[in-house]
């Protein structure tokens, strides 16, 4: 090869490195590892994970533990999916624009939306994203967000809106629900859009109708950031007449991996379409008259447009979009509807049963949907490190995300959870009040 | 169930959608019955607007559904199947093993707000990663929360924004050269910055003249890819970095073509403040048919303070998520980014080990070299001499045949190879864009350079052929303008458009 391209060594080959730059000697790094020994590694690291084939996971907070049929996981695993880039030449990328195209139009199914893109990082880039696609409609400078919404996504938000291009404020929550009475004041004649979550960070269904109704009264676009899985039985955001729907499609048959990958999904009007960031898979038609699907209206983005793109976004999550498109397709209508029924029936059975063990309140009154708060007679913490000892990941206390709140625990319940697993939670919150009730001093004297 | 067609005839649908092969009644895998007692979403929701009518999801089997995915795979150029020479894209093979320990239980079963004691293995894994990335990179501070190259270039301007807020002012203005990834000039301006763009030399490095003018007090950071998208090295980075500090501004690394530089140079020594890696090019993690990538950024010590909150943490013997970053720019991501690739890439650098790390830019670089050779002759190189791990041809002299750079691309298809980049970087005409990678065999480099030379000489031979390419692929040459025009994005729209001709057509 050396001979052919007319060089003597290969470092010949890079001579226009300067020697300073260059990296002398190997690397500090270790030796090369064999793959059953690389394996071996990686099994004991993830043989010290407490995860949820081993412990019951009532974690929830955007990310669940659903049921994710086999056959995702074997079909997302197919190099003809995997190991493909961006289809950049159509004619051999049709697996992956058609999949696109049956994604965007089950999620636009879902969210009762018009369009829907191919799909975006996560739930919070696809918020932050819907908010600077509204201040460009709206041309107006200032977003407001519910209290309701994920404190992760708000704090997404903050960072896209620390460049200066926009104010954000939040509007805080009144007995777990966002205080629609109050919008007008919260949202004023200088608000772009206004992002609420459905069913809200607490778990709480909001009254989308009359969100809606109160942002379009403001001038502004009412964007909701839902959750998939209730779109079920909820009546969707865009029926309500939300202008765009964003959300976290990770409990659409992606396993929670620790949070990542996930995939957001983006939905709009038609009227914002060349508002839209992201990319689309348009139908077309071949030289033979042949059906075909592109990328379509790719003027809006940054490899043609660069700094007058919609947005930087030059890829979407493309393998996970695919696993909600296989997961939605096997469960279909009827099985997405039992999922979201059973995650309702079992989260009130729990929280009911929850509330029964003396000194513990649920805290919210109004209507939940498969995740609810916990007020405990003491720290949620230790309630969650007590409960790992029952194999159950208990929920996740609200004071990592607010410290005011150290007794409140945020439960969510999946179709997997089993009557023996709701029952060992009882019996382990039980046990937990009734440890602390006999050593109090004890517990207060470490407060966390 | 779509009509069987003559097979003597081209079907007019390559592949029916769901919603064309939804049966009423036809469904997959079903729940466990329900354990508790059901009492109905009416009781449970009391005054919640409920959904009127299911979605109309699709109606298919298990075994129904399998077929149509599988069909549609069938359908897909990929890597395990051949060359894909996509030019800074770096196309590598993905190591089986890679995906395997991402799919551990402990590692795909973990919530993300799980406490750090209850997954002290995935924190081990992410600051192992960390360790190996921050002495290929030579530089001290690194996160892994971005999922993508882009949203690395966001991070990192964001970070450039508050490095200069705190120390007077946040600047007006981001230097990128014009032979950039359109992500650097679109970033600049989601940030709030101007673009400033500087020109290449006829050497296709930056042209510093033009560079020491745009060099301003106003000047918050220039964005610099190395080797730039030529494939060229910038010898001048040293001058560069001086200039860009004795400003006060930062310099960034866009690490789309870090292939070229892996245990060979330093990003740290040339002076870079900040450097992003792609996890899914090389890295070799896979890239999903557009996703979901691994975004790393590592940047110099008096950054650190700005990097994304949370930011792994010694603690012990083990590992802790540190909250407590005052001068943070804030979160990227829902959580700690894309674990599930982090997994993947440090499976890869553990079968590499120290000497593989030092092989990898070597022979990516000796296969750009050869493949450079081979077809030198036949199509215009960008530039002369050797090249890094990618190089970029021209297809001028084929387009005075009559074929463009469009159409060797869609005829290589034909060959069963993968296109280069095309029409990229936009500063050379009809370009072609090509990376071979260091997993390409010279065999397959053999069989790719043949059809790039076959081609050539179709093109003085019978160019038309050239410019009805592709025939041998699922579909031939698609009607992007009606695409464009017509705007059907959905099954819906599919199905309205069939109404209105349906009215049309009975009128």
């Amino acid at each position: 090869m050396l001979e052919r391209i007319g060089a003597s060594s290969i470092e010949e080959l890079w001579g226009a490195v300067p020697a300073e730059f260059r990296v002398p000697g190997a690397l500090p790094l270790p030796a090369p590892l064999a793959e059953y020994e690389s394996a071996r590694r990686f099994e004991a690291e993830a043989g010290r994970n407490a995860d949820a084939s081993r412990y019951a996971c009532f974690l929830g907070a955007g990310i669940y533990d659903h049921f994710i049929p086999s056959a995702v996981r074997a079909l997302t695993a197919r190099s003809e999916f995997a190991t493909a880039y961006t289809p950049y030449q159509p004619e051999v990328a049709q697996g992956t624009l058609q999949v696109i195209f049956e994604y965007q139009s089950m999620i636009r199914e879902l969210t009762g939306m018009e369009v829907a893109n191919a799909s975006m990082y996560d739930a919070a880039t696809a918020a932050a994203e819907a908010a600077h696609l509204a201040i460009g409609a709206k041309g107006r400078q200032r977003v407001v967000v519910s209290g309701g919404l994920h404190p992760h996504h708000r704090q997404v938000l903050a960072t896209y809106a620390s460049a200066g291009h926009y104010e954000l404020v939040e509007a805080p929550l009144v007995g777990g629900r966002t205080d629609v009475a109050a919008l007008p004041a919260a949202l004023g004649t200088e608000t772009a859009a206004f992002l609420w979550a459905q069913p809200n960070f607490e778990g709480i269904v909001e009254d989308g109708a009359a969100i809606t109704a109160a942002a379009h009264a403001a001038g502004a676009y009412s964007v909701a950031v839902a959750d998939p899985i209730s779109l079920s039985v909820l009546a969707p955001p865009g029926a309500q007449g939300a202008d765009i729907v964003v959300g976290e499609g990770q409990p659409l048959g992606v396993a929670m991996t620790y949070g990542g990958p996930l995939v957001g999904f983006f939905a709009i009007r038609k009227a914002d379409v060349r508002r839209l960031p992201g990319r689309l898979s348009g139908i077309t038609v071949d030289l033979d008259g042949r059906r075909g699907f592109v990328l379509t209206l790719q003027t809006r983005e940054q490899h043609i447009r660069r700094e007058r793109a919609t947005s930087n976004i030059c890829t979407n999550q493309g393998l996970m979009a695919l696993a909600n498109t296989i997961h939605l397709a096997l469960l279909g209508a009827e099985g997405m509807r039992d999922v979201a029924l059973q995650c309702l029936e079992r989260a009130h059975h729990l929280a009911e049963r929850a509330a029964r063990v003396p000194g513990v309140a649920l805290l919210h009154a109004s209507p939940f949907f498969r995740e609810f708060v916990l007020r405990l007679p003491g720290p949620a913490s230790s309630f969650v490190e007590h409960a790992l000892g029952a194999h159950l990941l208990a929920g996740v206390p609200l004071s990592r995300f607010d410290r005011s709140r150290p007794n409140d625990l945020l439960v969510a319940v999946t179709e997997k959870r089993s009557r023996e697993e709701l029952d060992r939670y009882a019996d382990a919150l039980t046990a937990w009040v009734r440890a602390r009730s006999m050593a109090p001093v004890e517990e207060a004297a470490c407060p966390r | 169930m779509p009509a069987m067609n003559d097979p003597a005839m081209p079907s007019p649908i390559v592949e029916a959608t769901l919603r064309e092969l939804s049966v009423a009644g036809h469904r997959g895998p079903r729940l466990q019955p329900l354990d508790v007692p059901a009492r109905g979403a009416t009781e449970l929701l009391p005054g919640v607007a409920l959904r009127a009518t299911a979605p109309a999801l699709p109606e298919v089997s298990e075994p129904a559904a399998v077929r149509h995915f599988v069909k549609l795979s069938t359908l897909n150029h990929h890597i395990d199947k051949a060359i894909y020479p996509l030019g800074s894209c770096t196309m590598k093979y993905n190591p089986k093993l890679n995906d395997e320990m991402a799919r551990l239980p402990g590692f795909a079963g973990i919530h993300p707000l799980q406490p750090d004691e209850t997954v002290p293995g995935a924190l081990a894994v992410v600051g192992e990663l960390h360790d190996w990335l921050r002495a290929i990179m030579g530089m001290p501070g690194i996160t892994t929360q971005p999922v993508a190259g882009a949203q690395c270039e966001l991070t990192a301007i964001l970070m450039a924004r508050a490095y200069h807020t705190d120390r007077g002012g946040a600047r007006e203005e981001v230097i990128v050269p014009d032979s950039a990834h359109g992500t650097n000039p679109s970033t600049v301006a989601q940030v709030g910055y101007r673009v400033v763009t500087v020109p290449s030399g006829p050497d296709g490095c930056v042209d510093l003249e033009a560079l020491r003018k745009a060099i301003s007090p106003r000047t918050a950071a220039m964005m610099l890819t190395n080797p730039n998208t030529l494939g060229i090295f910038e010898r001048e980075v040293g001058t560069i970095q001086r200039w860009i500090h004795e400003a006060g501004a930062l310099l960034y690394l866009d690490g789309a073509n870090l292939n070229a530089m892996v245990g060979l140079a330093s990003p740290g020594a040339m002076g870079f403040d900040f450097a992003h890696i792609n996890l899914h090019k090389t890295f070799s993690t896979p890239h999903g048919g557009g996703g979901p990538g691994g975004g790393v950024l590592c940047v110099r010590s008096e950054l650190e303070p700005y990097l994304p909150s949370p930011v792994l943490v010694a603690s012990g013997t083990g590992h802790r998520w540190d909250y407590d970053r005052p001068r943070s720019i804030g979160r990227v991501h829902s959580f700690y980014g894309n674990f599930g690739i982090l997994v993947r890439a440090l499976a890869y650098l553990r079968s590499l080990g120290a000497t593989g790390v030092a092989e990898v830019s070597r022979e990516a670089i000796l296969n750009a070299n050869y493949l450079k050779a081979r077809l030198r002759d036949a199509y215009a190189p960008s530039h002369p001499g050797f090249c890094m791990h990618e190089f970029v041809l021209s297809a001028a002299r084929q387009k005075t045949r009559g074929v463009k750079a469009l159409d060797v691309a869609k005829r290589l298809l034909d060959f069963g190879v993968h296109a280069p980049t095309t029409y990229f970087p936009l500063i050379v005409e009809e370009a072609l864009m090509i990376e071979p990678t260091e997993t390409e065999t010279k065999t397959s480099l053999d069989a790719f350079a043949d059809a790039m030379l076959a081609i050539d000489r179709e093109s003085m031979e019978s160019p038309a052929t050239l410019r009805e390419a592709p025939t041998r692929t699922p579909v031939r040459r698609l009607d992007e303008a009606r695409a464009a025009r017509s705007l059907i994005l959905s099954w819906q729209d599919l199905e309205s458009e069939r109404k209105a001709e349906a009215v049309h057509g009975g009128a």
